[in-house]
């Protein structure tokens, strides 16, 4: 279980080695989730339209290993973007992955960028 | 700096840091815990939820940041052994040794176990420790693989041994409890409550053995039973110790401090043992010649100790109140205050109902004024309330049996309100935190709701047994102040699920952007979203399709999420009859996609373990043989069960089944304030479990009696009546008005139950709404009504017909793969999710 974990570490994007080219934008539903395969890794990705910004974390909720995120809602607390898990509605801030109602470790969270009409997610390897 | 060492980093020792930390002076001290277990202080009270979710970081008290960003040397996973009380250091197992100016004692206890022969034998364990739960649960899953039916006993009938049972019954082994008294929970409970007890917990499948004294455990190296007498034997695969306790008082005797004849480090009212410089706190400390094995004591022992040695003159209260309620077993017991008492100091009132499993007891002074203790089993609901009462030595009613069987007449209720407590009144005990406190937060201006009032005052964090009390306090005070009392949805929304309700009605909302837009702020929630959701489906019928980002995450895929990610599939089967070809096609689809089936409480059938990408084919084959969406995942009607009824049964007064199909066909797809059930029984043996609903129709000589607002599940409630003797018409006409009403005006996921204890007025309230039409509403309720009814289409059909809705089933948007994350394990030839961790 931890190495699944260990697999997902927050990229800045400053630290964008490889950008992958996702899928169409057309593909998000608008202010909903997908998940995105990158070799051996799940990664949520959100179209989060209301706020007009994209964003990315790993698909791995920290709490049970369920590979769900993407299926979470889309919310603010406080005006902090954040994702609530499917599960048992843990959620997480999309702009530093740290649990907001409670003492989980922090998901790893990815920079996405848009460019003619595709979605690209930014790996460091 | 001066140095304390505290030993034991369990729930006191824990306690102990935090409230020292919090206090004035102790920048001037240096904290060092020793813990012997391998984690950091854990909730203990709360252990047996270990057994649902395997998360022990779910039950930590603080984590390990916590004790670094205080300031807090945290060492766990190492004993001390010796305390030299003339150098004031201590050594630890592995031969560490650190000094102290003041050493704090908080080693708690271990379970007793008691010499009976054979103890040591495989199979037996204690419950302590996560450690402990680990052993059984591993224990118990290796035992189920080559034993399907294993019996697992506890030896001990007390409030922890009752626990335990509970906990092996979940486990999904045979229970047996076996107490040495001749009733269960002895410290506790009379004999009557015990025998209704005993009662209750073997309809619910415990099995009770009393007056048993256990010579041996049997079994060659594993445990195979146990033996009470010549030729009195229990066969069991597993035993748990629940025996009592023995505190862990051993690095006492290392040093000569004194020790209670029994055990125990003997403390004076400000905790410290004979030793000045060295405190014994929780369910170590020997006070007034006693141990007490609750965590409010331990915790006020912590309080007095962290005072003392800041140099304030804190003592311990001179009584300790031992009141109790007994948690999780799916029946309410408690006790509080003297439970049985001598005659010479007053007298008992008792009430008792045998056929509702309802036991009463309360002991009064002489004089009549003073409440000296009681039992309550089967419903502890007043126990709060009661339990005040007696803490506080108020006044009671002139005819004190008003407390247990409440005012006769007009439903008034016999005590007054929390409001009626006095300021010094100890609303949570585990906290210790009075009225004055929780109202004056609130007075102050410095706390404006439950959430804020808990997390300043820690009011009701601990086991939450007082929530409600609080909660009412909270809304009380507010009153006072003339403020609103707001129970509103969330930050986006500053308004009650039926504001909103009529707000979206009024301006005819119908996105969730344009509800935001209109009367909200930000961008919602995992809270609103889904209640707005379900405001559109009540007025509009609207599926989940429409707006699937808002839904909350089983109607998203219109499927239960089930504990590793994939779902479960639950056609409708109105009324739980079905037809042999269609029961087949569920077999089919059953076999082809690897489904595990399951009948369900409901009268259908459940298929789990579907994955997401397969949804949509599963349930093409399923509507291709002419089922429908069952609803299960939704707060929304789920099923309507029946009995055969005078179609085939010799005792059926009415065609249950017809009627029940009539009324699922009806109200399917109606989206609620929660989930909704019906049952539909043909006369009064009630096979249908009609009163366990939300509604319930029992037919009886000249028509249906109609019953509302019932419930299984945590607080099980009958329904009550709210008509007698009507027609197939009637009675639609009536339902329709009364779940429209509920729709209406509930507050989010408040099933009906619910809504109608907080009906002012309540079932008389209720029935002169649906049945007299008094607030003249009735004609458009059952317009509504016919409106939802005409809209219904089946989701899963709208589906899997828009390709773009069929979509949102992919696991990957770029990949058609599966998710490779899903392990399956065998199971009565079946198959289960893998556990995580094995
Ligand atoms: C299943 C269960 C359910 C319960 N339910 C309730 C309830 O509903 N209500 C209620 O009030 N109480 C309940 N209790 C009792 C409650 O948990 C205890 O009263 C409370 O935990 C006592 O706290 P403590 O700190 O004194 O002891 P503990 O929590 O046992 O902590 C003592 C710690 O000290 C450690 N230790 C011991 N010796 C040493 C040493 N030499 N060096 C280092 N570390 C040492 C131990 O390993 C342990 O971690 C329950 C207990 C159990 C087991």
């Amino acid at each position: 279980m931890e190495s699944i974990l260990s697999k997902y570490i927050k990229v800045s994007p400053n630290e964008v080695k490889v950008w992958f080219k996702a899928a169409s934008v057309g593909d998000f539903h608008e202010n909903g989730g997908a998940c995105v395969k990158y070799r051996d890794k799940q990664i949520a990705v959100f179209n989060f339209k209301r706020k007009g910004q994209w964003f990315a974390c790993q698909n791995l909720c920290p709490h049970k290993m369920e590979m769900v995120l993407s299926r979470g809602m889309l919310g603010d607390e406080n005006g902090i973007p954040k994702i609530a898990c499917p599960m048992h509605k843990k959620t997480f801030s999309l702009e530093t992955g740290e649990n907001l109602n409670g003492d989980l470790d922090a998901i790893a969270t990815y920079p996405v960028k848009i460019e003619n009409d595709f979605v690209y997610i930014g790996f460091s390897e | 700096m001066k140095t304390i060492i505290v030993v034991g980093n369990g729930m006191v020792g824990y306690k102990f840091c935090e409230k020292f930390i919090s206090k004035k002076g102790s920048e001037n001290y240096k904290l060092i815990v020793f813990g012997e277990e391998p984690r950091p202080a854990y909730d203990r009270v709360h252990l047996s939820e270990f057994f649902e979710n395997e998360d022990a970081k779910a039950l930590e008290l603080a984590p390990v940041s916590w004790y670094v960003d205080n300031n807090i040397d945290l060492i766990t996973n190492e004993r001390v052994t010796d305390i030299h009380r003339s150098g004031k250091t201590i050594t630890t197992a592995k031969e560490r040794e650190f000094s102290y100016d003041y050493l704090v004692l908080a080693t708690g206890s271990v379970p007793f176990v008691p010499p009976i022969k054979g103890v040591e034998k495989e199979g037996v364990f204690v419950y302590r420790t996560i450690e402990d739960l680990e052993g059984m649960l591993a224990y118990a899953a290796k035992l189920k693989k080559t034993k399907p039916n294993a019996k697992a006993a506890v030896l001990g009938g007390g409030l922890l041994g009752l626990e335990a049972g509970k906990a092996v019954m979940d486990m999904g082994l045979e229970p047996h409890v076996v107490e040495f008294a001749p009733k269960l929970m002895p410290r506790q409970l009379d004999s009557r409550s015990s025998k209704v007890l005993q009662l209750k917990l073997e309809s619910i499948g415990i099995n009770i053995h009393l007056s048993k004294a256990t010579n041996q455990i049997l079994g060659n190296g594993t445990i195979t039973g146990m033996e009470f007498g010549e030729d009195d034997t229990l066969n069991v695969d597993m035993l748990v110790v629940s025996a009592g306790i023995r505190p862990r008082d051993e690095i006492a005797k290392t040093c000569d401090l004194e020790m209670g004849v029994r055990g125990g480090i003997v403390v004076n009212n400000k905790m410290q043992t004979s030793d000045e410089a060295i405190y014994a706190i929780g369910e170590v400390a020997l006070y007034n010649q006693m141990i007490y094995g609750l965590v409010a004591p331990g915790y006020e022992m912590a309080e007095v100790a962290a005072e003392h040695i800041l140099g304030k003159d804190t003592v311990m209260s001179s009584e300790i109140d031992m009141s109790t309620k007994l948690k999780l077993i799916g029946v309410d017991v408690a006790s509080f205050g003297e439970p049985f008492m001598p005659a010479a100091k007053g007298h008992s009132i008792l009430f008792e109902d045998k056929t509702k499993s309802l036991y009463k007891r309360i002991n009064v002074s002489h004089d009549g004024k003073k409440l000296l203790g009681g039992i309550l089993v089967g419903d502890a609901t007043d126990y709060n309330m009661l339990h005040q009462i007696y803490l506080n030595g108020m006044a009671i009613p002139e005819n004190p049996e008003d407390l247990i069987i409440g005012a006769r007449g007009e439903g008034g209720a016999s005590f007054g309100s929390a409001m009626d407590l006095p300021d010094t009144a100890q609303i949570c005990s585990c906290e210790n935190v009075t009225k004055g406190t929780i109202c004056g937060v609130i007075e102050n201006g410095s706390c404006e709701n439950f959430a804020e009032v808990a997390k300043c005052t820690k009011a009701s964090t601990s086991c939450g047994g007082c929530k409600p009390m609080v909660v009412d306090l909270v809304n009380e005070t507010l009153k006072s102040l003339g403020k609103e009392v707001k129970n509103s949805v969330c930050e986006h929304f500053d308004y009650t699920r039926q504001e909103l309700y009529g707000i979206i009605k009024v301006k005819r909302l119908t996105s969730f952007d344009e509800t935001l837009d209109a009367c909200g702020k930000g961008d919602g929630c995992e809270v609103c979203k889904p209640v707005v959701a379900a405001i559109f489906a009540s007025l509009y019928m609207d599926t989940a399709n429409k707006e699937d980002v808002i839904q909350d995450s089983n109607d998203k895929f219109l499927a239960n999420i089930q504990r590793n990610g994939t779902y479960s599939v639950v056609p409708r089967i109105p009324g739980g009859e079905i037809t042999p070809e269609k029961l087949i096609i569920i077999g089919e689809v059953g076999k082809k996609y690897n489904l595990y089936t399951k009948i369900t409480g409901g009268q259908r059938i459940d298929l789990f373990g579907a994955e997401l990408n397969d949804l949509p084919a599963i349930w093409k084959e399923l509507i291709d043989g002419g089922f429908e969406s069952g609803h299960a995942y939704g707060k929304a009607l789920r099923t309507v069960k029946s009995c055969v009824g005078s179609t085939w049964c010799r005792y059926g007064l009415d065609e249950s089944v017809s009627f029940a199909i009539e009324l699922e066909e009806r109200y399917k797809g109606l989206r609620s304030p929660h989930k909704l059930k019906g049952g539909v029984s043909g006369c009064i043996r009630e096979c249908a479990e009609a009163r366990g609903k939300d509604f319930g129709v029992i037919a009886v000589e000249g028509g249906w009696n109609l019953y509302v607002c019932g419930n299984g599940g945590a607080t099980p409630k009958h329904a009550l009546l709210l008509t007698e003797k009507v027609d197939n018409e009637t009675c639609i006409k009536y339902l329709d008005r009364f779940l429209m009403y509920y729709i209406r005006t509930a507050a989010p996921l408040m099933r009906t139950a619910a809504w109608l204890d907080k009906l002012e007025g309540g079932m008389e309230q209720l029935k002169k709404i649906v049945v007299k039409d008094s607030l003249n509403i009735a004609d458009e309720l059952e317009r509504e009504m016919q409106f939802l009814v005409d809209a219904y289409e089946c989701e899963w059909k709208q589906a899997i017909e828009n390709e773009n809705t069929k979509k949102r089933f992919n696991h990957f948007v770029n990949s058609d793969d599966r998710d490779d994350n899903l392990v399956f394990v065998p199971m009565r030839e079946q198959k289960m999710p893998e556990h995580w961790g094995n």
